[in-house]
């Protein structure tokens, strides 16, 4: 057998599996119908609603950690919830390999738990896909407090319903991620960042214009008067393009900076809220009061602004977008669903989580 | 073990009778076109898995959304079950009708709404066929990437509700990756939009849930799709390989090397020879497998990847390489590839298609697994193979009027589909489960993931009126076909009632 293991690539098993102590935690919570707030490294705690109910235990994936398999020529690493994303990525990094979608981290303590609960994409996003895209299958702590396998290892798998993209973005609402597998991809070799100041009428024509050409753009962004514009490809065509757009060397140091929220845009001390706004391709800018970023060539728009939450939201819905707000405790950070989303949404959760366990009110107020 | 539906098994259906469901669908929908005369029924009693036939109690033609919605209320208040079908070419019986139900056809939601270059999207409704959007993004040098072999033929809704794939998945992804929304009627007749014009929307990612879910939780009438800038070239390298271990081995070097092909396909030497015999597309017939190996984007890039996949292919073995020339040849070498289904269908009366998926790595032993059953059950099995994400179409050959070969093939099949989960695969890759691979989700899944399954359908049809049958099996089902089924000389589910 370990013959096979070095044959066939690389295998790890590190950390420690906490699975059966996870589930008895669940079961234990069923039969009391104590709400469960799961945490793992605190990183996106901010994200979502705040209520936490005042019975609820905290459940933490923390110790539920390790690489239980990783063979780079199939592509697909598989990862216990509560390993740290920077351990997942170095890992990948020794192989030249990473996870295109790009996750943010937003403090070193992140995990890839809590990376596929809050499912949100950095900068690469609109080109490589989102967390979902390339989440293969997860393990899956269910209300009876058994541990379910949904998808696989595999690239193509449509056997039943695609419960692992469900629980990607699902905020731990629908049941506890203890282990996903991920598809992976090799990093680009030749990587060149270009910063061209320009208007933003300017900009946003390029974004479409460069849009419909096979350009080997993986970050588009307005800011601070000027396009900022990462390409990743091959050695030949990203000096070629690079030489053909000009304009000035960007430090590769932005792309991280802009998907950490650590550029001056995103300062803490701000007394306004934060808002992502996300947007059809190719939305002319918004009258919104206050200060925007263009990230996702257009597409995710960063807005520091005192509007009220239904103005804003009138204005992103009419063009086809929706608006959450990273600030806590301001608001409802989510868009609300329209009624017969909602009682949908609400059927869900109450086939897979009839308790109402697993961080209830996170997402929304009646579920 | 038959897989025609089965109330012991499947369920109990309401029981309707035929006038009265007619009636009140010409009372509560006038306008709408009914059949209803065995004669106009037959055309629809199968889908591509040709194999099961059944006759609907009636088929519906909606042209309209209020049809749809009224249609729904009326079938959710009579219980009358509802079947959707596309354009009919799926592989797994997901729209195979049933006797008791109406068949939904949505053939006649065949237009392009828009095409938006300059946001990349395309929204159209579900009868359009999945080559149309491409051909009406092509004078923007735009397509849709999803390329199903039967993409002249195929629905945008069928690719939807299977979660259709194709020869470029490892590339440009599934359908699930190249669709933005789509817009549903529920079995009570509400409509629903799931996703955004934008990359994400508020929310349970319903639209994920619903992409593959054939046809279980609502009706598509609507689905907006993300179109990409064509890559600027396209190049195509054929290697031929005396060995088809070879072969496979080469697939993962190539990964290897940090080269993610457009596409990667691989035949062995059963299916070169058929699809040689039918198109003429220049391939090797004495090799024992070929791979076909697709390189786009930008032309500086894929000239310096031709060359290193080159390198690796010697190096891996393989006897001769060859590019293809021109657009023209390339086309050629892709013929061969996307009518290997049918041009191994001129070599026998029948074949079976299965649609397991594997990790690369176990492609030895499966095919050497594959090969042995073959051998013991005397039918022929050709293999196509979509190298690249390890989706594997063996073909089965067989002659459905020899008594017990077409029961004989299903056998084979459902063994081969256990050998790629004993593998860590899955039971279907792109075909979906449909009514096909019933028993064998069985195999896949424990009663507790089949249970959370039934969870999701009854949060949305909650009285199980949507393709019923379909893609998740009661846990009666697989009780009783763990019962005859001992495998290794264990039940799959001891934990189970038997009866």
């Amino acid at each position: 057998m370990q013959h096979e293991q070095e044959k066939h690539g690389v295998h790890v098993e590190s950390g420690t599996d906490k699975a059966a102590e996870l589930c008895e935690q669940v079961r234990e919570a069923t039969a009391a119908k104590t709400p469960l707030t799961i945490t793992g490294g605190g990183t996106k705690a901010f994200y979502g609603r705040q209520s936490v109910p005042e019975n609820a235990q905290a459940i933490s994936l923390t110790e539920h950690s390790g690489i239980t398999h990783y063979d780079p020529v199939e592509l697909v690493v598989s990862v216990r919830a509560g390993t740290p994303l920077s351990q997942l990525e170095a890992a990948l990094a020794a192989e030249g390999q990473q996870l295109p979608c790009e996750p943010p981290h937003f403090g070193a303590s992140a995990t890839v738990g809590g990376m596929v609960a809050s499912g949100l994409s950095g900068p690469r996003r609109p080109w490589s896909g989102s967390v979902r895209d390339f989440v293969l299958g997860t393990r899956v702590i269910g209300h009876e407090g058994k541990e379910l396998r949904f998808g696989g290892e595999v690239m193509k798998n449509v056997a039943g319903y695609d419960l692992s993209r469900l629980m990607t973005g699902a905020q731990g609402t629908l049941g506890i991620i203890t282990e996903v597998s991920f598809k992976v991809l090799p990093k680009a070799p030749a990587v060149a960042g270009l910063r061209l100041e320009m208007t933003l009428e300017d900009a946003l024509r390029r974004f479409a214009e460069w849009g419909r050409q096979p350009l080997p753009i993986t970050g588009a962004a307005y800011h601070d008067g000027a396009l900022h514009l990462r390409l990743e490809g091959g050695n030949s065509s990203v000096p070629a393009t690079a030489t053909r757009l000009g304009g000035d060397r960007l430090d590769a140091g932005f792309w991280q900076d802009l998907r950490e929220h650590r550029l001056a845009f995103f300062d803490p001390a701000d007394p306004r809220p934060l808002w992502r706004v996300s947007l059809p391709n190719n939305t002319p800018p918004l009258a919104l009061d206050g200060d925007s970023l263009y990230d996702w060539a257009g597409a995710q728009r960063w807005l520091r602004s005192t509007i009220t939450a239904d103005t804003l939201r009138e204005i992103v819905t009419r063009a086809g977008g929706h608006a959450t707000c990273y600030t806590p405790g301001t608001t409802e950070p989510f868009t609300p669903l329209t009624r017969t989303m909602a009682r949908y949404h609400h059927q869900l959760k109450t086939q897979l989580d009839p308790n109402g366990i697993f961080n209830p009110g996170r997402l929304y107020p009646e579920f | 073990m038959n897989i025609l539906y089965d109330e012991r098994l499947d369920g109990a259906l309401a029981l309707n009778d035929k006038a009265s469901v007619l009636d009140r669908l010409q009372t509560s929908v006038p306008d709408m076109k009914l059949l209803h005369r065995e004669e106009d029924l037959r055309p629809f009693e199968c889908d591509g898995l040709s194999a099961y036939r059944v006759l609907p109690m009636l088929v519906a033609m909606p042209d309209t959304l209020e049809q749809i919605e009224n249609l729904m209320r009326v079938c959710f208040e009579m219980g009358v079950p509802v079947v959707t079908r596309g354009a009919g070419t799926g592989l797994s019986g997901g729209a195979l009708p049933l006797e008791q139900g109406v068949l939904l056809v949505m053939s006649r939601f065949s237009r392009i709404l828009d095409v938006d270059p300059d946001a990349r999207t395309a929204k159209v409704q579900p009868g359009v066929r999945n080559l149309a959007i491409s051909e009406a993004a092509a004078p923007y040098n735009l397509y849709y990437a999803p390329d199903p072999s039967s993409q002249i033929a195929c629905s945008i809704g069928g690719n939807v509700a299977e979660n259709a794939g194709g020869v470029h998945c490892l590339k440009y992804g599934l359908t699930v990756h190249n669709v933005l929304k789509v817009n549903v009627i529920t079995i009570e007749g509400e409509r629903m939009t799931l996703g955004s014009d934008a990359f994400d929307a508020p929310g349970f990612d319903l639209l994920a849930l619903f992409t593959g879910s054939e046809g279980m939780l609502g009706v598509i009438t609507e689905v907006t799709v993300k179109l990409l800038p064509k890559p600027e070239v396209a190049k195509v390298l054929m290697a031929s390989f005396d060995d088809i271990e070879k072969a496979g081995k080469a697939v993962g070097d190539i990964i290897a090397a940090g080269i993610i092909p457009g596409g990667l396909e691989m035949m062995d030497n059963l299916a070169i020879r058929a699809a040689e015999d039918f198109i003429r597309a220049g391939y090797p017939v004495e090799a024992e497998a070929i791979l076909l190996c697709e390189l786009d984007g930008v032309e500086a890039d894929v000239d310096d990847d031709c060359q290193t996949v080159r390198d690796v292919l010697r190096k891996a073995g393989a006897t001769d390489i060859q590019l293809a020339r021109d657009d023209a040849e390339r086309a050629k070498f892709w013929a061969g590839r996307k009518n290997a289904f049918p041009a191994v269908g001129r070599m026998s009366p029948d074949y079976y298609c299965m649609d397991g998926t594997i990790p690369k790595r176990a492609l030895p032993s499966v095919l050497k697994g594959i090969a042995a059953l073959s051998e013991e059950h005397g039918l022929p099995v050709a293999n196509v193979f979509h190298a690249g994400d390890g989706n594997m179409h063996p073909l089965i050959l067989f002659d459905a009027n020899k008594p017990g070969e077409l029961e004989l093939a299903e056998k084979v099949g459902g063994k081969i589909l256990e050998l790629c989960v004993e593998a860590g695969g899955a039971i279907t890759g792109e075909h979906g489960v449909g009514r096909e691979k019933i028993n064998q989700m069985c195999v896949q899944f424990k009663p507790d993931e089949l249970t959370s399954f039934h969870a999701v359908k009854a949060a949305f049809d909650s009285r199980g009126l949507l393709n019923p049958g379909k893609n998740i099996p009661t846990l009666q089902r697989c009780a009783e076909f763990g019962a005859m089924h001992v495998h290794h000389g264990k039940l799959p589910h001891p934990d189970l009632p038997r009866f």
